[in-house]
């Protein structure tokens, strides 16, 4: 029931059917699109009054029957310098009414994309590279920023213009205009096949840009492997290999891009030798005049000239469109994992209050349709204020209980139940996230720590705390000495990633973190990573003082946390094999105690350990 | 004057000579093919003025027409658009290959400092400004490139025409000589009040993107907590501030482009009110008119492309400016003269008075470190987190230079071996495990000659033969970027696998390995150490396990050796190293 990638149904999808797509998606786009598109037909006034100011100063101005009539000269040149300034004026108006409507619209689009990703299921989440998700909400839609500032201001006037030259040349000849029409229909077609190319050419372009990053990548991410083990040498000539095969492909998409823009130019050559010679046979047939057709010469001019720059500005359009489908298929994503909130207010039901338990009514989980069960059919129930350790091999399904607890995934078979004996039983998904989030939290194995304070990381869950509270919470958890140790307390910045901090260190602020919370039933995913010992000891009691008196399941990878759990429940293969508490289960024949054997025997060599 | 000229054109204007320094083939050929376009493009309407008055006006004058004057007509339209598509297809294809080529050059000089230069220098710089000075750095630099020709063309053709407007008639030349200055003033005026700008929006779109990246690293804590409302609100903040500054971009674009295209308009009307003046009093004919009317259109194209290269300068400049210090950082590491001794199968080490401290930290890392390794014997060198075990181990292997003091390998210094004699005796598997995106069998051998047995024999060793042979192509089998495809422990056995298969004299393992399972990380040592000639291992360990493998304890404290002995004799008298190696072991990973 879950895909765990992006549906790629739309990647063979049309330009326009992505534009319609988006605009309907994003009806923003829209707005003010009249008035804009009535300037840009101004604006080309601008480009046809020029040629005619020429025609007519010299036909009307200096071939005049009385010799050259200055009066008329002036007056046409201020006319037409009118018509330039105002046409100028036009096109700064079209170009910042532009320019606000779609940055606006993008900017509401990168901000929806956005929440989406965070909306989607962790699978959904997991299953994309988490750079790719990242492009959607910047590159992605900085591309189509990028495009829309100058392709879509050519691209309204070329249009503009092209809609008044054909006008006014079959007031000219209809004839003459047909002809011209006809010619470029095969250019039409020769586009359309160039697009397809040029998409292929750049998307050769953009995966060789890919690989040149991988390679400068290993040379300044590995270079203490490269220095150590003296292979510059074959590094530099890998690194080379991949740049020569960006520069190729770059030139391979300048060659399509460069026969794209001569067609166009190949194209107008030859409608003006047709209309030359069907020109030419028409006035011998009197159906137009010498006037008309030298004219008409001029006006094929102003035609080409934007159906060029149109091909152009549809060669960057395939790029945009292209980032504008992917922002798209990303909105288009159903979430899997739905709030019942918004999905079905209806059937929202509240948790008991007080302690959680947990029920496993018979649920069976797969990661993909056809792939063995991570769940098979478990069934269980884990009462208030336990402690319990699930251990087991990984891949065995520890990590997947805990996702179906925290909701972040549905079970394929079954229902997955909080509350109490005394409280009643409510089935997670009728639990709205805003009431489920509070009651439930879960603190995953790498506990995330933003670029901020020790403080703000802690109070992430509860916003409102001042920093007084998150040090009485330290308290709490008897991290005093280690807050005091720290330069500037609970307001030391912690770094990106919180990397000025020890990994141990995080884990601390992590557990900070979850206890202001206040949960109800706590979920912990205990990290793998050994940590230096003083660390250690407090990460101990503080995890202690967390979980006292809650509902606790921990994701166990040391056998230290079981002997401590007031339960162990030893997962193989999808099921329950083992439940007990250790001294019950070391002392059975089976998983269990097969894990502890192996753990004593890598300590060995050594003096029994103290625990 | 010269002092209030703006520093950006003056410093735009050298880099657009460096490019062309560079490239001159590529760059004297797009001119070339510019200047052919720039040809056609006026004989074009000289050949529409020819046919007009050889075949069109005949034609209707007499009521008759020939196949020959037709088909005359035609082949000169179609040869005159064919010369000209030449003139195109050339320039942006020898402009296209210029740019191209100058940013794979300068990827490749990029590259090449990266890694020729020390550690230490990689150490101060973040990964992501490295990566982007080699790309988007980069392709900014040069970018310009790509209209340039197109550009210079067009320079040409505005002195020709200058020239041509004075030898016509001097008045209307006045014309000329306002509008060309003052279409390069815009221009000026374009690229000083743009630049900010721009920089503001570059700076907000990285901004939005570190918003992003953090964001979605930390989907798990946002999810569980139930953050995503006020993660939203976080981004479009700062997203709406980007939009800002984009129509702030947009509106200074958004002038400039109608300027551009009204001066030289405004130009073809004055030139017209003052040569038909002219015209009138007798000093110039109507033809002359005609045509300098008609340049002045066809100029409106190509002084656009001025304007695309210098509106592109600020930023080809901001790109080379972040380029230029890498490609002009020193402190490559000097080699020596001497070749390795190479005696027996083990490598004797010693380590004498050794400090270090890396460049910004407040107290060196390691101060006055002396100890030794008897050839064929194994070290484990412990100590608490930041006590410098990882500086000390890069330090065996010559990773980095001592600030003081000496290591020697069988009594020669490091220092004084010649390049490449350091990674011929020693083999160093780091903390972070790295493998290159290549085949299982690229990543062992590293390129050097190693046949598939020794291949598969090192895989045994280091336990990662039953994985490898399982992989659907074996040792052909790709393992992704940075390994990706692999787990933590496979990734770790195959970096252990390309240390064991070159039979080193000196096995230096940073916490090498952690994701592997302790009996077979046993296995490992005994393999390396076993036979009659066993190799010098030097190891950071936290596991009593392997700690019991070594001959030798050295315990590191605060940068500083404070024992030596055996495992069980620091365990009796060193309280800080029994209580840490007991704390290791109870928080053993166990599964």
């Amino acid at each position: 029931m879950s895909e765990p990638v992006l549906p790629a149904d739309h990647r063979r999808e049309g330009a326009f059917a992505t534009l319609r797509r988006g605009l309907r998606m994003m009806p923003e786009f829209r707005r003010g699109l009249p008035l804009t598109f009535a300037l840009a037909l101004l604006a080309t006034a601008g480009r046809v009054v020029v040629p005619i100011a020429v025609q007519q100063v010299i036909d009307r101005g200096l071939a005049a029957p009385g010799g050259p009539d200055m009066g008329l000269v002036t007056r046409l040149v201020l006319l037409c310098a009118v018509v330039v300034l105002i046409t100028a004026v036009a096109v700064y108006r079209m170009n910042v009414r532009l320019f606000r409507t779609t940055e606006t619209a993008l900017a509401r689009l990168r901000v929806r994309a956005f929440r989406h990703v965070h909306d989607l299921s962790v699978l959904h989440q997991q299953g994309e590279r988490r750079g790719s998700l990242v492009s959607r909400v910047t590159s992605d839609v900085d591309q189509l920023s990028t495009f829309m500032q100058w392709g879509g201001v050519l691209g309204l006037v070329s249009v503009g213009q092209l809609v008044v030259a054909t006008v006014v040349m079959s007031l000219y000849s209809w004839q003459l205009t047909l002809l011209v029409l006809v010619c470029f229909v095969p250019l039409a077609i020769a586009v359309r096949w160039f697009a397809q190319r040029l998409a292929t050419a750049y998307g050769v372009v953009r995966e060789r840009v890919g690989d040149v990053l991988g390679a400068v990548a290993e040379s300044v991410v590995g270079a203490p492997t490269v220095r150590a083990y003296g292979v510059g040498g074959r590094t530099a000539a890998r690194i080379d290999a991949a740049i020569d095969r960006q520069y190729r492909a770059q030139v391979d998409a300048q060659k399509v891009t460069a026969a794209v823009f001569v067609s166009g130019e190949f194209v107008a050559a030859i409608a003006n030798a047709a209309v030359v010679v069907v020109g030419v046979l028409l006035g011998l047939a009197g159906e137009i005049s010498v006037g008309t057709l030298v004219a008409f010469l001029f006006l094929v001019t102003l035609f080409v000239a934007p159906v060029q720059t149109a091909s152009e500005v549809l060669n960057e359009a395939q790029n945009a469109v292209a980032g504008f489908r992917r922002v798209l298929d990303v909105i288009d994503t159903e979430p899997d994992v739905r709030d019942p909130e918004v999905a079905d207010p209806e059937r929202v039901r509240d948790l008991p209050s007080g302690p959680l338990g947990v029920r496993f009514d018979d649920v069976s989980f797969r990661y993909t349709p056809g792939a063995r069960l991570a769940l098979d059919h478990v069934a269980l129930t884990i009462e208030p204020r336990q402690r319990v350790a699930i251990v087991g091999e990984t891949g065995s399904g520890k990590t997947t209980f805990a996702k179906l607890v925290t909701r972040l995934m549905d079970p394929e078979e079954g229902r997955v139940l909080l509350g109490s004996d005394a409280g009643g039983w409510v089935p997670l998904e009728e639990v709205a996230f805003s009431s489920l989030r509070g009651r439930v939290v879960m603190v995953p194995q790498d506990g995330f720590l933003f670029d901020a304070t020790v403080a703000d990381n802690v109070r992430y869950g509860r916003p409102g705390m001042t920093d007084a509270d998150v040090t009485a919470a330290f308290d709490d958890l008897g991290l005093e000495a280690w807050v005091a140790g720290l330069a500037d307390g609970v307001r030391t910045p912690v770094g990106q990633r919180g990397e000025s901090l020890s990994s141990g260190e995080r884990q601390l602020v992590a557990v900070a973190r979850a206890y202001v919370a206040d949960p109800d039933l706590l979920v912990l995913d205990e990290a793998t990573s050994a940590v230096d010992p003083a660390t250690e000891q407090r990460l101990t009691r503080a995890l202690d003082r967390l979980t006292d008196g809650r509902t606790t399941l921990t994701i166990a990878h040391r056998l230290s946390t079981a002997e401590r759990a007031d339960e162990v429940l030893v997962v193989d293969a999808g099921r329950v094999v083992q439940r007990g508490t250790h001294a019950e289960l070391v002392d059975a024949d089976g998983p269990y105690a097969r894990l502890h054997a192996s753990w004593r025997r890598s300590s060995a060599g050594s003096p029994a350990p103290a625990a | 004057m010269a002092r209030r000229r703006d520093p950006v054109v003056r410093r735009g204007l050298r880099h657009v000579g460096r490019s062309v320094v560079e490239q001159p083939g590529m760059f004297s050929l797009a001119v070339a093919a510019s200047s052919v376009y720039g040809a056609m493009t006026v004989a074009s309407a000289y050949v529409i003025g020819e046919i007009t008055d050889r075949v069109l006006l005949p034609s209707f004058a007499e009521g008759a027409t020939t196949a020959a004057a037709l088909t005359l007509a035609s082949v000169a339209i179609i040869g005159v658009a064919l010369l000209k598509i030449v003139g195109i297809l050339g320039r942006r294809l020898f402009a296209g290959i210029m740019s191209y080529r100058l940013q794979a050059d300068y990827r490749r000089r990029v590259t090449r400092q990266y890694l020729r230069l020390p550690l230490s220098w990689h150490q101060r710089h973040p990964t992501g400004q490295l990566l982007s000075n080699a790309n988007s750095d980069v392709e900014a630099a040069w970018f310009f490139v790509a209209p340039l020709p197109f550009a210079v063309g067009a320079l040409v053709m505005i002195a020709i025409t200058v020239v041509a407007l004075v030898l016509t008639d001097p008045l209307i030349a006045l014309v000329g000589l306002v509008v060309f200055p003052l279409v390069f003033v815009v221009n000026v005026v374009y690229s000083q009040v743009m630049s900010p700008r721009m920089q503001r929006a570059q700076q907000l779109r990285a901004e939005v993107s570190e918003i992003a990246h953090e964001s979605f690293d930390a989907a798990l804590v946002v999810k569980t907590l139930g953050r995503e409302a006020a993660e939203t609100d976080r981004f479009r903040a700062r997203a709406e501030e980007l939009r800002d500054g984009l129509v702030a971009v947009g509106r200074v674009r958004g002038l400039f482009d109608p300027m551009m295209e009204a001066l030289p308009n405004l130009g073809t009307l004055a030139v017209l009110l003052i040569g038909a003046g002219r015209v009138a009093d007798g000093s110039t004919d109507a033809g002359s008119l005609v045509s300098i009317a008609y340049l002045f259109t066809l100029l409106a194209l190509p002084i656009r492309a001025i304007g695309w290269v210098l509106a592109d300068l600020p930023r080809a400049l901001a790109g080379f400016d972040r380029v230029t210090p890498v490609l002009e950082a020193t402190g490559e590491t000097p080699y020596g003269p001497d070749l390795a001794v190479a005696v027996g199968a083990g490598a004797a080490l010693g380590v004498e008075g050794v400090d270090f401290a890396f460049s910004d930290a407040a107290s060196p890392t390691l101060r006055g470190v002396t100890f030794d390794v008897p050839a064929g014997t194994t070290v484990a060198v412990v100590g608490p987190t930041g006590s410098g075990k990882s500086t000390l181990a890069g330090l065996l292997v010559r990773l980095v230079d001592p600030a003081d003091g000496t290591v020697l390998i069988d009594g020669v210094d490091l220092r004084r071996l010649r390049e490449g004699e350091v990674s011929g005796q020693a083999a160093f598997v780091a903390q972070g495990t790295f493998l290159f995106d290549d085949t299982v069998r690229g990543n062992v051998t590293l390129g050097a000659p190693f046949s598939d047995d020794e291949v598969w024999a090192a895989l045994r060793v280091a336990a990662a033969d039953r994985f490898v042979a399982a992989l659907p192509e074996g040792l052909d089998t790709r393992v992704g970027e940075r390994g990706a495809t692999l787990s933590g422990g496979q990734r770790q056995r195959l970096a252990l696998a390309r240390a064991v298969v070159r039979r080193p004299r000196l096995l230096v393992l940073d916490d090498a390995t952690s994701a592997v399972d302790p009996s077979i990380e046993a296995h490992i040592l005994d393999a390396l150490r076993g036979g009659d000639d066993p190799a010098t291992v030097v190891v950071v360990a936290y596991r009593q396990a392997t700690i019991a493998l070594a001959d030798e304890v050295v315990w590191l404290e605060r940068g500083q050796v404070l024992a030596r002995g055996s495992h069980e004799q620091l365990l009796a008298e060193v309280p800080g190293y029994a209580a840490l190696v007991r704390a290791y072991s109870q928080a053993e990973v166990a599964v």
